[in-house]
């Protein structure tokens, strides 16, 4: 499947995957940040259901220093 | 007021209870260690940060700001800052919900002109209306505009946070007049956020009535921010003790020298 996250077009083997098996594939584990799939967002306790299909637009963030 | 009153000059902001009237950012130091070390000296209890793309593929044993300054030791403040649209900006501000465990304490910004980075007051109002319906307690960030401070107080934002003068500018403290209008007009705490360039810009803002300043780059772009942490540190708590002191009135000449006229020699 094709999907895109935060604007790049990424390629998987797989025809979908959990919310879950996408932050393990980037190695996410751990690490603080939210996800949006198609405009809404994900809620972390849902990852487990929460399926990522073909075609699929994620934003993919964290905290970083600003004023 | 005597001396234990001073020590106690707590504030609220949206039922959340703070010593420290002065808000800090997290942007353009040198590294994490120079933020902490300058915030830390500032007394800052409220930090903002911005949401951004997350680096897919970098090193994820780098650090991160919220490894550096752990979220249970300060109370986040995450901003919509590069938010040209109401929705936009409302993206960002349930990213950053979820992102931070639900916590809903946010800045609002939106910009219109990227030169300038001045507010687009009609996509503010439009977002705050959305952002407070959605159990959002929302700082805005706003021009010095009285009419615009108002709306925003009544579609609900929890503090109105009127600019200085323009984002990273440095100038200071343009029209008192229209922050004195604003704090007169609305009921929720004002903040000046934006164009504070030194500690006697804070100490004028608090000593015109304002309840708190946000500030970023006029610490971050010291050439010691360390240093001008503590100086905006002090300088917020003399303004503020100024403003609750009640200053003097002002007048052109005084024939009321502070010296006894009597008991002079040779007289």
């Amino acid at each position: 499947m094709k999907i895109v996250i935060n604007g790049t077009p990424k390629e998987f083997d797989v025809e979908s995957m959990t919310a879950e098996d996408l932050v393990k594939i980037l190695q996410l584990q751990g690490k603080r940040f939210a996800i949006e799939c198609n405009g809404e967002i994900m809620p972390r306790s849902l990852f487990k259901e929460l399926v990522i299909k073909n075609g699929d637009q994620l934003e993919i963030v964290g905290a970083v220093g600003g004023g | 007021m005597d001396k234990k009153d001073i020590m106690v000059d707590d504030w609220l902001i949206a039922g959340r209870s703070f010593q420290s009237r002065l808000l800090v950012g997290t942007g353009k130091y040198k590294d994490f260690h120079e933020t902490k070390l300058a915030i830390d000296q500032s007394g800052a209890q409220i930090v903002t940060v911005a949401i951004r793309r997350t680096n897919i593929g970098q090193d994820q044993n780098e650090p991160s700001l919220l490894d550096v300054m752990p979220p249970n030791e300060y109370t986040y403040l995450p901003n919509t800052a590069g938010c040209y649209s109401a929705d936009d900006a409302i993206r960002t501000l349930r990213l950053a919900r979820e992102l931070l465990d639900g916590h809903n304490l946010v800045k609002l910004e939106v910009l219109g002109d990227p030169k300038t980075l001045y507010p687009n007051v009609v996509e503010t109002v439009k977002a705050a209306d959305i952002l407070v319906k959605d159990g959002f307690d929302v700082m805005v960030y706003t021009s010095d505009d009285p009419i615009i401070a108002k709306q925003l107080e009544d579609v609900g934002c929890c503090a109105i946070m009127p600019l200085a003068s323009l984002i990273g500018s440095g100038m200071g403290i343009l029209n008192p007049w229209n922050l004195e209008i604003i704090i007169d007009t609305v009921g929720v705490p004002v903040i000046v956020d934006a164009g504070v360039g030194t500690a006697s810009d804070a100490a004028v803002a608090m000593e015109l009535g304002c309840d708190g300043v946000l500030m970023n780059t006029a610490i971050a772009t010291a050439k010691d921010p360390i240093l001008m942490a503590s100086a905006m540190r002090k300088s917020i708590e003399a303004g503020r003790e100024a403003f609750l002191a009640g200053r003097m009135q002002k007048k052109l000449y005084s024939a009321s020298p502070s010296s006894p006229t009597t008991g002079l020699i040779n007289k």
